[in-house]
């Protein structure tokens, strides 16, 4: 069934009466599976998140003197990785999962941006996934890009969550597109009654139908956030926020049905004064949404990756607010069953001033795209070609790196 | 098709009211567009110089907290210091009322909306803890006194005013060979930002001929273009690139720079036949929908091009075209005009919110500012200087849609002593001969609330 039919026969039921939830044809179980078995997460990290910091090269013979006030390793409360890095300890919650090995980072990467550091470009290329900046940039995501290249595509097989446009899965590939914080109680009767009053104009009716059918199936995420008792069995923050857990629990419910592919973002990265305080609330936001997703899943966690990645690293040297400036290098951070965690992947160029770029941020390395690319050809078994030519055109992927099952 | 009452409230001012009678006529919209400014007289809006004073007060205790670095007093002038920009937050979402307030009790509505349709065309999200609050007061100061002149006023009031200066970040862009420039580090130069806008949003139009090469030209032409730490507009002439420029082919500048040479050359852009085209269409589409009539739009952009940008003509021409009156109701409210013209229709309290600061901004939070962040539309808050999407469906979004319904539910019962009877709010919201299936829907309804939704959700409200 098509979009465009499913939708019509959903507001047509609607219209007659029959609650979408009763209805046989509606209920996702009749619906196919998905063409894979795995799952994706891509997490948006917005404001350019710090990566020495969160990954501290505390073994690196300049990093201490490079940030007298934002210490690393031992000196900072920094939780040792492998004797080279330490952990930011606002990550704390996630050091299970690093000794389960279903944590792993990459160091020393950015996007093929450069130079200019602005939120607002460097955000647009790591969504968009091309080389450059061009009048195309913007009119789709890389993975919207990588969704048009399987047949058979259905809206719900990849979720963008949360009130913006995500452009990473925006294009030509239907993709479905809801915010769990949604609260829309409605009786049965104030629902038919809503359907009646859109029946006649096709635009709210399609919408609200599928509004409805949101809040049908686990209403809208909202039964599945771990709050309150439930927060210390998660190993959750009690300085974390709702909405990231609703988001992620969200997520969770959907890929544990026929999603197979969720995306979503986290702000606050952009610490240019008092990081100290500024950096762990972000990573805050991050743990929970790894330890609401794991939840989640279940045993589907072993079968999942979860990419999150930001739009470039900060400068190596702190400035004058306690803070770091917008710089280049930086580091993306892997999660779940489906990759091989317990290491912090880098091919690292060292923090003495010769080997920064521009003598300011750390050198890139490597690309965070030849990462994503694959982490997908492991999962979705997707051809290099189709990676290096339709969703990261231009992209040489590289040999496959060591984080990669 | 003609002139209706009910029809100028709904399409052109901010809804139905229950106690205001609309305007009798096109001439009087127009009268009481350009007469006394009298709803901005009972629900003031901070002005940009009262503003100016807490840029002034934020750069002091701001300076003052980093001297004092690891003093003792060093936590008791960062509370100082937070409390500046704490207040600033604090008065952006009381101007939000203030706004409401004025879209609620106007006789003046087309007013309100073209100061709405003004504010968004030139966007300003001001960039700093508190410059970011100041898109209210740089429309209060520059935008609604100007708004029924030539576009070529509006115009230099909109590019030159300290917020786009800042939000474009034209107060750092200096001339290649400037005098100022031999100071500077080498990687100090020109930044194309503001020019770029000028050309493709405020005037021309992107799909307009003009080149690269004019939008570095005007880039060079509005060096010196700047703002002071008081936050006050400044010509630089140091700043300012040498000799003259060219733009669409005419010759402006020379030394020594002047401010005047950038309202030259804004004042030709205001009267351009791409202008004229641009801004016609932009505005029956804000009007009338995404596809207005072609006859609506040419007769304005005849009179654009005929009155050289008088805007009070341009209205005019509009509203008095018959096929601006046809009664079926397109276009879709965005989510400020929707929750607007439901409070319009309650006649709620301007004011609701009664109590400690603390706990007023946080009910404002939860019931407007959320909800109008998760409708799709964070206050003042649009992704780039293009402002917010005129097309109708980048608002029709399921959890657009569901949001709008939950808000219909929940605000109003806690804004109102008692909500009315949903039998009688259907043509008070509506109008006369409501559809039948609304009018079915709120006799139907379980409660009142659900009732008084209905109406509110139902597309005969949403579309105008």
């Amino acid at each position: 069934m098509t979009d465009w039919t499913r939708r019509k026969l959903l507001t047509r039921s609607l219209a007659l009466g029959c609650s979408a939830a009763a209805s046989p044809l509606l209920t996702p179980i009749s619906l196919a599976a998905g063409p894979w078995d795995n799952r994706l997460v891509v997490i948006i990290l917005r404001g350019a998140m710090d990566g020495l910091d969160v990954v501290q090269p505390y073994g690196d013979p300049a990093y201490a003197a490079a940030r007298p006030n934002l210490k690393g390793g031992e000196a900072g409360g920094g939780l040792d990785l492998d004797g080279y890095f330490s952990l930011h300890p606002a990550l704390e919650a996630l050091m299970p999962m690093w000794r389960a090995g279903e944590l792993g980072f990459a160091h020393a990467v950015s996007t093929p941006y450069r130079d200019k550091r602005s939120h607002f470009d460097g955000q647009d290329l790591l969504e968009a996934g091309t080389p450059d900046l061009g009048p195309a940039t913007g009119r789709d995501g890389w993975l919207n890009r990588m969704l048009q290249t399987v047949p058979g595509m259905r809206p719900d097989l990849a979720y963008a969550i949360g009130h913006e446009n995500l452009l990473i899965l925006t294009g030509q590939a239907p993709v479905a597109n809801w915010s769990p914080d949604v609260r829309l109680k409605l009786s049965p009767q104030g629902r038919r009654l809503a359907e009646l009053v859109m029946h006649d104009d096709p635009a709210f009716a399609d919408a609200f139908a599928e509004a409805a059918q949101q809040l049908d199936s686990g209403d809208g995420g909202m039964m599945a956030v771990p709050t309150g008792t439930d927060m210390d069995m998660a190993g959750l923050s009690k300085k974390g926020t709702e909405g990231i857990r609703q988001v992620a629990a969200f997520a969770g419910e959907k890929l544990l049905g026929d999603t197979r592919i969720a995306s979503f973002s986290i702000g606050g990265w952009d610490t240019h004064r008092f990081q100290p305080g500024a950096l762990p609330r972000a990573l805050t936001q991050l743990s929970d949404a790894l330890l609401v997703l794991k939840s989640t899943l279940g045993d589907t966690w072993g079968k999942t990756a979860v990419v999150a990645m930001t739009e470039f690293g900060r400068t190596v040297r702190e400035n004058g607010t306690r803070g770091t400036d917008h710089g280049t290098g930086g580091a993306m951070l892997l999660a779940g069953g489906a990759i091989r965690g317990g290491q912090v992947a880098r091919d690292w160029p060292g923090l003495s001033e010769a080997a920064l770029y521009q003598r300011r941020d750390l050198m890139p390395t490597r690309d965070v795209r030849a990462y994503a690319g694959w982490v997908m050809r492991g999962l979705f078994g997707l051809d290099a070609s189709v990676l290096e030519r339709t969703v990261f055109p231009g992209l040489d992927l590289g040999p496959r790196p060591s984080l990669i099952l | 098709m003609a002139f209706d009452p009910k029809l100028a409230e709904i399409r052109f001012g901010t809804g139905l009211a229950r106690r205001i009678l609309g305007p009798d006529s096109v001439d009087q919209m127009l009268e009481r567009l350009t007469g006394p400014d009298l709803i901005a007289r009972d629900y003031p809006i901070e002005t940009f110089p009262a503003f100016q004073k807490r840029i002034i007060e934020a750069r002091e205790t701001g300076k003052a907290y980093r001297q004092a670095k690891n003093a003792a007093n060093a936590p008791e002038l960062a509370k100082i210091h937070d409390r500046v920009k704490q207040d600033a937050r604090r008065a952006q979402s009381y101007w939000m009322l203030q706004v409401l307030g004025r879209r609620s009790y106007t006789q003046d509505g087309f007013r309100e909306r073209l100061i709405a349709f003004w504010t968004d065309h030139f966007t300003v999200i001001g960039k700093g803890a508190v410059m970011r609050r100041v898109a209210q007061p740089v429309a209060e100061t520059f935008l609604r006194p100007n708004m029924t002149g030539h576009y070529a006023d509006l115009l230099i009031a909109g590019v030159t005013n300290p917020g786009m200066v800042n939000y474009l970040d034209q107060q750092f862009s200096v001339g290649p060979n400037a005098p100022a420039r031999a100071k500077m580090p080498p990687a100090r130069g020109l930044n194309e930002n503001l020019a770029r806008e000028v050309l493709e949003l405020h005037t021309l139009g992107v799909d307009a001929p003009y080149t690269q090469k004019d939008v570095r030209e005007l880039a060079e032409l509005l060096t010196g273009l700047g703002i002071d730490a008081d936050g006050a507009q400044v010509f630089r002439e140091n700043w300012a690139e040498p000799g003259s420029e060219m733009v669409l082919s005419q010759t402006y500048g020379g030394d020594p720079a002047r401010m005047d040479h950038i309202r030259s050359v804004l004042t030709d852009l205001a009267v351009h036949p791409a202008t004229a085209r641009h801004l016609s269409r932009k505005l029956a589409v804000h009007f009338l929908g995404d596809r207005p009539d072609p006859a609506v739009v040419e007769a304005m952009e005849r009179t654009w091009r005929d009155t050289r940008g008088h805007l009070l003509s341009v209205y005019r021409a509009m509203l008095t075209h018959p096929n601006a009156w046809t009664p079926e109701r397109v276009n879709v409210k965005p989510p400020f005009d929707f929750i607007s013209s439901a409070l319009r229709v309650f006649a709620a309290d301007p004011k609701p919110f009664k109590g400690k600061p603390n706990d007023v901004e946080q009910r404002i939070r939860k019931h407007f500012l959320n909800p109008l962040q998760r409708m799709g539309q964070p206050w003042e808050l649009p992704i780039g200087p293009d402002g917010w999407p005129e097309q109708d469906d980048a608002w029709v979004t399921p959890q657009g849609l569901a949001t709008r319904m939950e808000w219909a539910l929940e605000t109003p019962q806690v804004l109102l002593k008692g909500l009315p009877d949903p039998r009688e709010f259907v043509e008070m919201a509506l109008g006369p001969n409501p559809p039948e299936s609304v009018r079915f829907a709120a006799k139907a309804a379980e409660s009142r609330a659900e009732g008084i939704a209905l109406v509110l959700i139902s597309p005969a409200f949403q579309r105008r």
